[in-house]
């Protein structure tokens, strides 16, 4: 596969409240980003356990996506993103020694009027990991 | 002819000391020895491999297979077995998740060469010669075996009946084992023989533990002083406790030193240190982006402290190779 | 026709093995490979590790000997952080360190090496093992055997955490210490592990020295070798596990070498060959000349014998006595006889149960000052121990906080690895003749690589693996048939 035709595959974990109405009204609004991402619902980024990001990479993604809703006051349920972002700093360290590179997965605080950020940042995420190349985590990682 | 039960022992990418653990039931090895009849174990006793090759399908009752698999001999010696057992029972750290062995999956073939061969102060290697797959020396043409870069698991290897967890499994974990068996009296396939509950569980420490945890600078036992009786991770000593199954008896901690855990994750846990990486951010104590970074660079090796036993049956299960 | 025969896999050691062997037309060895398919890479896997994480995972290079890694490795550490333990945390640590010799010590000899002799070397192979041992001795004995064993490793369960990978070395101390109740329990096996000794080494007598038949066994050509010595000595130039400075002799006992743990590097060096993954350690001042015997060969020995031959005595009386009677009966000092590393090993038992005693006796051991905190910036620290099968390294080097960069493990069997080779070789060329094989005497060339009780798992914590190759050449050097036994990946 040539470096010109990869495109990466993104996991996106959009939290319900805010990432994903944000994600919905990018589309709506016609706003135009690359396809290159594949959202799941959470209901908090809270949720969004670190084995979730690891699975996703073992199991084929080249990237993946944390969005929830700004801190400090605007998460649902009070803190679940802030217990987000204890997690991303510790779980980046650790990719990093598996030989992840840390553009690969993103936290973002994305609120649901900010399709244009979310679309951004989908187009940015395409680019940085086209740069870094497939991941291709299941094939060849091992023998 | 014998009656009793065939029982074999066998050991692959392992240290020799789950055979240890076994001897450790000192009186009562001599119990489990007059009830099967064991046909191997290399350590102590004399049967080569043409003895198990002369049997019959499924004629050994129980294999208790140690140690990690990276070498095809290994994985030739336990198809073997397989197929020469009714059970067998994945036994210690590294058969159940890769153990020590398993860090090997943080390198490669490559890399250990470079450095056992050349890179070395003791070595005297001016011709950088490296041991290389087919040679000729004084005429004779010899071939080295080549070895696998990946550390896997038993279960990765062959289909696994029990697991008996722990660097070694306790004896006393051991004798109960081989009694369940002796009896009839397992539970489910593919159980792990040892109590379904997180160390913290179990821990005389944990009465000390304060309702909430909360660091802001993680210790390290090189420079710091743990207290005798308070909980590792009030202090902020890394205590895998919270991500590891309960059953030792607490050995490690009762000598003041925090659990690295070696029993692997309670049942339901695919990742041991995915889970201990989510304890520990939980514990972390700031709601500013900077500041958390700060705190979590005193952490000094999350890849080789939460997956220490576990990185061959964990979700990545090795480290990049290539790029 | 020319015949292989193949002893796999080898047993009652720790680790792995197989023996190939090639007879000529005549029937006689033409060559024998001793072959050790391990392999792990402990040396590169710990990189990146923080350097006070290696005593609890440096052990698992062998569950036989954890204790012995533990203890180079905890060393390493107080001369990577320039950190001094109180006496307190020394006296501790040998404390165990010995009351660890003492029962790896005959596990090897009831379990491993010794039911060759107790039992026969030819006796069928169904009874050559401990429990053909028990039989032949009875259980009353076997009972004591059991006991003497569980009592020392009671002991390094309580002090230790884990008898199997114990946990308690840091640098600059221990992490816990001795209760006064623990030290007048432990007083009472002491005293039972030095009565113990004694008498394992009156079985060693009823049953080796007094059989003319085994005493020739010991002293004969096919069981020797006259190679360098090489152990730990203490500032009085007798036998010590825990400390002191490393000496070597030559083939007549003359010493060619004494230093500090630090200076390894600049006298020890390591031959690599192609055709094999383990490498063999020699001496930098004498040079490798191959796989030979003699005072112009770097080659060395490690572990009981040679640490008898490398010292002054041992320090202490009963252990002494048992030393100057071997030394007799064998005709002075060196021995080079490989069978004797038996006999050396029962008296470094009984040095070792005296010293649990005398250690014991100071009021120190239950002080409760066991740590002293590093300060020093860690850089680069070596810790060497004599494990109970030869000198035992521990080299890190790491950054400035303490995350190891390099490290480097020269481990007690891997010493020994060459020497195995070759008694092995020699052994077969002296037994099998005329192609004429049993099972029996298959085990006796099994007997000449137990004797030094190796540790593969300890020998192969980098590399591993010796080739199983066979070849099978006829008398006029064609070759018929190359067999490996291991998958090309």
């Amino acid at each position: 596969m040539s470096e010109g035709s990869f495109e990466p595959r993104i996991i996106g974990f959009l939290c319900r409240w805010c990432s994903y109405p944000g994600a919905d009204l990018a589309g709506t609004s016609r706003i135009k980003y690359p396809p290159n991402m594949i959202p799941i619902r959470v209901m908090c980024s809270g949720r969004v356990d670190p084995a979730f990001v690891i699975k996703a990479l073992a199991d084929g993604a080249d990237g993946v996506l944390i969005a929830g809703c700004h801190p400090p006051s605007d998460c649902h349920y009070q803190s679940g993103n802030i217990k987000a972002m204890r997690r991303y700093p510790l779980l980046l360290k650790t990719l990093e020694q598996f030989g992840v590179e840390k553009e690969r997965v993103r936290l973002e605080w994305i609120s649901a009027s900010e399709s244009g950020k979310f679309a951004q940042v989908v187009k940015e995420m395409r680019e940085t990991i086209k740069q870094l190349g497939p991941l291709k985590w299941g094939k060849g990682a091992g023998e | 002819m014998s009656d009793k039960p065939k029982v074999a022992f066998y050991w692959c990418a392992s240290c020799g000391g789950c055979e240890e653990t076994v001897v450790d039931l000192n009186e009562d090895v001599l119990k489990v020895v007059g009830a099967v009849d064991i046909v191997l174990w290399p350590v102590a006793l004399d049967f080569k491999r043409k003895d198990i090759e002369a049997m019959a399908d499924g004629e050994i009752a129980v294999s208790f297979i140690n140690g990690a698999v990276r070498l095809s001999e290994q994985e030739d010696w336990v198809k073997l077995l397989r197929q020469k057992s009714g059970l067998v029972v994945a036994f210690g750290s590294c058969a159940h998740l890769g153990g020590i062995p398993g860090l090997g999956n943080v390198t490669t073939r490559e890399l250990i060469f470079q450095r056992k061969y050349i890179a070395v102060p003791t070595v005297d290697n001016p011709a950088q010669v490296f041991p290389t797959v087919a040679v000729t020396a004084d005429g004779h043409e010899l071939e080295l075996p080549s070895f696998y870069d990946t550390v896997k698991t038993l279960d990765q290897t062959i289909p696994v009946d029990y697991y008996l967890p722990g660097c070694p499994p306790p004896s006393d974990l051991v004798w109960n084992a081989v009694a369940a068996i002796l009896e009839g009296k397992l539970p489910e396939k593919g159980s792990v023989l040892a109590p379904n509950k997180a160390l913290c569980d179990t821990c005389s420490r944990n009465q000390t533990k304060p309702e909430k945890l909360a660091i802001k600078e993680f210790q390290r036992v090189a420079t710091g002083t743990p207290d005798p009786e308070e909980c590792f991770l009030a202090r902020g000593y890394i205590c895998l406790g919270p991500a590891t199954r309960s059953g030792c008896g607490e050995r490690c901690i009762s000598a003041n030193m925090p659990c690295r855990g070696c029993f692997g994750p309670p049942d339901g846990v695919v990742d041991q240190g995915a889970k201990m990486l989510s304890a520990i951010a939980s514990i972390i104590d700031s709601s500013d982006a900077q500041e958390i970074e700060g705190i979590v660079n005193t952490i000094a090796d999350p890849l080789g402290t939460f997956y220490r036993f576990a990185l061959p049956s964990s979700l990545l299960g090795r480290t990049r190779i290539g790029g | 026709m020319a015949q292989r025969i193949t002893i796999d896999p080898i047993t009652r050691l720790e680790g792995h093995g197989k023996i190939e062997i090639f007879l000529n037309e005549a029937g006689d060895v033409e060559r024998a490979f001793f072959q050790v398919p391990e392999l792990r890479g402990f040396e590169k896997f710990c990189e990146g590790r923080p350097a006070e994480e290696m005593p609890r995972i440096t052990p698992r290079i062998c569950g036989v000997c954890p204790t012995a890694h533990h203890m180079a490795s905890t060393k390493a550490l107080d001369d990577l952080w320039k950190v001094e333990p109180p006496r307190t945390a020394k006296l501790l640590r040998e404390f165990i360190y010995n009351t660890f010799m003492v029962e790896d010590h005959y596990i090897h000899f009831f379990f491993l090496g010794g039911p060759d002799f107790v039992v026969g070397p030819q006796a069928p192979a169904a009874e050559r093992n401990i429990l053909g041992v028990i039989a032949k001795v009875g259980l009353e004995i076997a009972g004591q055997v059991i006991r003497v064993r569980k009592e020392c490793r009671e002991i390094i369960k309580a002090l230790g955490g884990k008898v199997i990978h114990p946990v308690f070395g840091l640098p600059g101390g221990v992490s816990r210490g001795m209760t006064e109740e623990e030290r007048e329990k432990f007083m009472a096996t002491a005293r039972f592990a030095v009565e113990f000794a004694q008498f394992a080494l009156q079985i060693f007598d009823d049953v080796v020295l007094k059989n003319k038949e085994y005493v020739d066994l010991v002293l004969s050509d096919t069981y020797s070798h006259r190679t360098h010595y090489m152990g730990l000595v203490d500032d009085n130039g007798k036998v010590n596990f825990y400390d002191g400075k490393v000496r070597a002799v030559d083939p007549a006992g003359k010493k060619v070498a004494e230093f500090a743990p630090r200076d390894y590097v600049n006298h020890i060096r390591e031959h690599v060959e192609p055709w094999t993954y383990i490498s063999f350690p020699y001496l930098r001042s004498v040079g490798w000349k191959g796989f030979v015997d003699g005072a112009n060969s770097g080659i060395y020995r490690v572990a009981p014998l040679a640490r008898l031959n490398v010292a002054d005595g041992m320090a202490t009386p009963l252990a002494q006595q048992a030393y100057e009677r071997m030394y007799q009966v064998l005709g002075g000092k060196p021995a080079h006889a490989t069978l004797a590393f038996h006999w050396a090993r029962l008296i470094e038992a009984l040095y070792a149960a005296e010293r649990m005693g005398g250690l014991l006796q100071d009021p120190e051991i239950t002080s409760e000052h066991i740590r002293n905190l590093p300060t020093a910036t860690p850089q680069e620290g070596v810790g060497i121990v004599e494990a109970p099968r030869g000198t035992l390294i521990h080299h890190y080097q790491t950054d400035g906080k303490g995350i190891l960069t390099k490290v480097n493990l020269i481990v007690a069997t891997n010493h020994n690895a060459a020497p195995i080779a070759m008694s092995v070789e020699k052994s077969a060329r002296g037994l099998i003749k005329g192609g004429k094989v049993s099972d029996g005497l298959l085990n006796m060339i099994e007997m000449a690589f137990r004797a030094y009780d190796p540790c593969h798992a300890c020998a192969t914590h980098a590399l591993g693996q010796t080739p199983l190759v066979v070849e099978l050449r006829s008398a006029n050097g064609d070759l018929l048939e190359r067999i490996s036994n291991l998958v090309q990946v």
